[in-house]
């Protein structure tokens, strides 16, 4: 009934590779794959959100193209993304009707308004919910509920939920459980995003998974054990076993084959208990001097999450760390006390909250020089040292500028990167958090990245890389955490990783919050 | 490299400079008696209390911050200096002293509780503005006062020069400003906190202390300004300086300085306060009222900051 054809999307690489599926009417099609599979491009190109590269889509026997969301829904194809769109300032009632608010002469209709509403909301069982309630009072539970009503209104012929039960009770679950049995019984075809495998298993007709863009196949309810569907989203590497040969991973200057042993010296970061629900869930580690300890984990999973807290840009509600000074502490109140305590943060977005964008880089590498108390604010700022600095940096990162007091928004992904390590490298610390330190950054830079790591591993400084990229992680740690759904699943020694076994553990999490599902007959 | 330093220069003032220069040939031709060094004289004689302001301002809006109390806060230091003059019998620099602390303190308040519980700067300084004029109605029982003649000097020519001691005053603070901006390491936070505090929090550098200390800078400028502007009539007046948060605005808008923090220059507000005093004084000697005065005036703010924006991306407006 809808059919993609050889469909491919380019964006600086290749996100979704030739990908054909087809959908029929009344089945759930479980949609699965790690980060960066592709199946959220997919998705986004179904519900029209993106146009393909290449490749056709055909509904109902007719093509379909659509060029925009707006078009997808015209022609009964809905999208219930990931994240929240309603406005917290309206009703649950306005929320829903938004676009076609009744009226009478410009003048709201209030009370055929939330007469609909009610009806809707009814239809769905969702009967506690007031339609005259703000949706910024209601909780993250019926909020996502909301959206899937919202997005689901009429009777889609394809209906794309995008873990939909992220958020989810298991009341809630259930809830939406019953409404996808009645999408079926109407002839409604489903796919489904979850990270939940026992969710899948009990839910979908059928599974097909992705991985690097590709799709891996198609299998029937029941065919697929759940080790299966984990072998089949684990980086090839790994199934073919080259992951037993450390030398396939030594481009990136870590040649020695033999694991190297830190657990016989002081930790020089020791975490534990680190408890801010829902995002992380009493997470314990430890970090020795001189190691690399990656942590994996699909996207949202607590990553970033977690090293905010560590830094103390969010705060904790439970926990304690031990940090290079040997005593066990509360968490750092503020980024304030973590720098001073020897903690370095690169964040994700370093647009947002790690450069000065229209600053100078020689501005930008001295900032966290700026920190002085009340009366050394008077101290001079010397631009010529400051530029000094900035030139050496220049020349030891390659950072690819005209001149050091050139804005740093002019500069590339990869310089811009650069210039933030330049800043931490100048600062100096212990403890050294990365996340995401090469995403959107070329080649070239990315290897200046692992050249620093390595380097600040030598000198006995302690790495905490975060990575959605497994085989980054693979090639550059001594171990490997994995966070999954917030809590800490499992720890992996190196140089040898069983990427599958890593892969098992950043779904482990999701399930384990739920175990005891309603049966259902599907 | 000299050369380059000359270019930059003028890269950075050469257009503020060109439009003083070009309203000075303006009016030169169009009046009669504007083309004369009594008139540059009596331009420059009238504006070193709003440049003074207006470099305490300049020194906010870098941060990202703004502050609307400074015309209150001036009339409020002013009544201090008066009160202590006449109550107390303080000789002239302590009370100028006792001034200038009052609206150190004013600032610092302003800026503390912006800063410590994340309130708007505009509306904190927005009661400030309440809250000081209303003490130095209160101080003053709402009545001007003469406070004698030992102040007058300030705001006399010296001979020779022609110029006052506070407008020599006033361009000492603006060079200090300059220096305070560019040099120091209160003014390059400044300038990184009006760029992206998120950034700087995120480098473990503290917001709060510097923006209470540009705070209260910016207040203790408003109260030096006070004093001069005492010496200008020998009079206190609670009802001094209404609406100069606008004129300081203005003038630091004219200079180039952003609303949005992160860019700016006393020396180019310092100019901005040259183009509105040039300006008004031209357009009384061409004989305009005082509402066509202020239309015209309103009107080159405007266009100021929109040759400002074509001339810069967007992204820096």
């Amino acid at each position: 009934m809808f059919q993609v054809t050889n469909l491919t999307k380019d964006f600086a690489s290749r996100a979704v590779d030739a990908v054909n599926l087809a959908f029929e009417p009344g089945e759930v099609h479980a949609i699965l794959g790690a980060n960066g599979a592709g199946k959220s491009t997919l998705c986004r190109m179904i519900a029209g959100f993106q146009k393909p590269t290449s490749g056709t889509m055909q509904l109902g026997g007719t093509p379909y193209s659509p060029s925009s969301s707006r078009e997808a829904q015209r022609r009964g194809v809905q999208m219930v993304q990931q994240e929240l769109n309603l406005i917290p300032t309206l009703s649950v009632a306005e929320n829903l009707f938004l676009d076609r608010l009744p009226h009478r002469f410009g003048i709201l209709n209030r009370r055929e308004l939330h007469r609909s509403a009610s009806q809707l909301l009814c239809d769905f069982g969702l009967t506690s919910l007031a339609s005259t309630t703000l949706v910024g009072e209601l909780g993250i539970g019926q909020q996502q509920m909301l959206e899937i009503v919202t997005n689901s209104q009429g009777n889609p012929k394809v209906l794309i939920l995008d873990e939909p039960t992220a958020a989810l009770s298991v009341a809630e679950s259930e809830l939406l459980f019953e409404k996808i049995a009645a999408w079926k019984k109407q002839g409604t075809a489903i796919l489904y995003i979850s990270h939940r495998l026992t969710e899948v298993e009990m839910l979908a007709d059928k599974i097909s998974i992705l991985r690097d863009g590709q799709l891996q196949g198609t299998w029937l309810r029941g065919e697929l054990t759940q080790d299966a569907m984990i072998q089949q989203m684990s980086p090839r590497s790994a199934i073919n076993g080259k992951a037993q040969d450390p030398s396939t991973f030594d481009s990136s200057g870590k040649i020695e084959s033999t694991a190297r042993e830190f657990q016989s010296a002081p930790p020089i970061l020791r975490v534990e208990g680190f408890d801010a629900p829902p995002k992380v869930r009493q997470v314990s580690f430890s970090l020795h001097a001189g190691e690399i300890l990656g942590i994996a984990g699909l996207v949202g999973a607590g990553r970033t999450e977690l090293l905010r807290l560590l830094f103390g840009a969010d705060r904790a509600r439970q926990g304690q760390l031990q940090g290079p000074d040997g005593t066990l502490r509360s968490p750092f109140r503020s980024p304030i006390e973590a720098v001073a305590a020897g903690f370095v943060m690169i964040s994700e977005d370093r647009k947002s909250d790690g450069l000065l964008l229209d600053q100078s880089i020689a501005l930008n590498i001295q900032l966290p020089q700026l920190h002085r108390p009340f009366w050394k604010q008077w101290n001079w700022y010397h631009p010529k040292t400051a530029q000094r600095i900035a030139e050496t940096y220049r020349t030891s990162l390659a950072i690819r500028c005209d001149s050091t007091e050139q804005s740093v928004a002019t500069l590339s992904g990869g310089n811009q990167q650069k210039v933030v390590l330049a800043k931490w490298l100048e600062r100096g610390g212990e403890v050294f958090l990365l996340d995401e330190p090469t995403r959107g950054i070329d080649y070239a830079a990315r290897e200046m990245v692992y050249t620093v790591i390595h380097q600040l591993a030598s000198m006995g400084k302690g790495v905490l890389v975060v990575s959605s990229d497994l085989e980054e992680l693979v090639s550059l740690c001594d171990r490997i955490g994995v966070l999954s759904n917030g809590y800490w699943t499992g720890e992996f020694k190196g140089p040898n990783f069983d990427q599958s076994a890593i892969v098992a553990a950043m779904f482990a999490g999701y399930d384990a919050a739920k175990n005891d599902y309603p049966k259902h007959n599907f | 490299m000299k050369k380059n330093r000359l270019k930059s220069l003028l890269m950075q003032y050469g257009g503020l400079l060109a439009a003083i220069l070009a309203l000075i040939l303006l009016f030169g031709l169009l009046t009669k008696n504007f083309f004369s060094v009594t008139t540059l004289l009596t331009v420059a004689n009238t504006i070193p209390d709003i440049t003074i302001v207006s470099v305490g301002m300049t020194l906010i809006l870098v941060a990202g911050g703004i502050d609307l109390s400074v015309g209150s806060v001036l009339a409020l230091s002013g009544t201090t200096l008066g009160v202590w003059m006449l109550k107390y019998k303080q000789p002239l620099v302590i009370a100028s002293i006792g001034a200038t602390l009052t609206g150190a303190c004013c600032g610092a308040i302003n800026g503390w509780v912006s800063a410590s519980w994340k309130i708007p700067a505009f509306i904190v300084t927005l009661g400030m503005l309440e809250i000081a004029r209303g003490a130095a109605a209160w101080m003053t029982d709402s009545t001007t006062q003469y406070i004698g003649s030992a102040i007058g000097w300030l705001s006399e020519p010296l001979p020779n020069l022609g110029l006052t001691p506070a407008i020599l005053f006033a361009l000492l603070i603006v060079i200090l400003g300059q220096w305070l901006l560019h040099r120091t390491i209160l003014g390059r936070t400044a300038v990184a906190i009006g760029t992206n505090a998120e950034s700087v929090r995120m480098a473990g550098v503290s917001t709060t202390g510097p923006l209470v200390l540009l705070y209260a800078i910016c207040g203790g400028l408003c109260g030096i300004a006070s004093v001069i502007q005492a010496s200008k009539l020998a009079l206190i007046n609670p009802n001094a300086a209404v609406g100069m948060e606008l004129s300081a605005i203005a003038a630091c808008v004219i200079g180039g300085t952003s609303l949005r923090g992160g860019h700016g220059s006393v020396i180019s507000t310092f100019f901005g306060v040259l183009i509105i005093s040039i300006l008004e004084t031209g357009l009384a000697q061409m004989g305009m009222s005082e509402p066509i005065k202020r239309i015209i005036t309103g009107g080159v703010i405007i266009l100021a900051v929109l040759l400002d924006a074509i001339r810069k991306p967007a992204r820096d407006r």
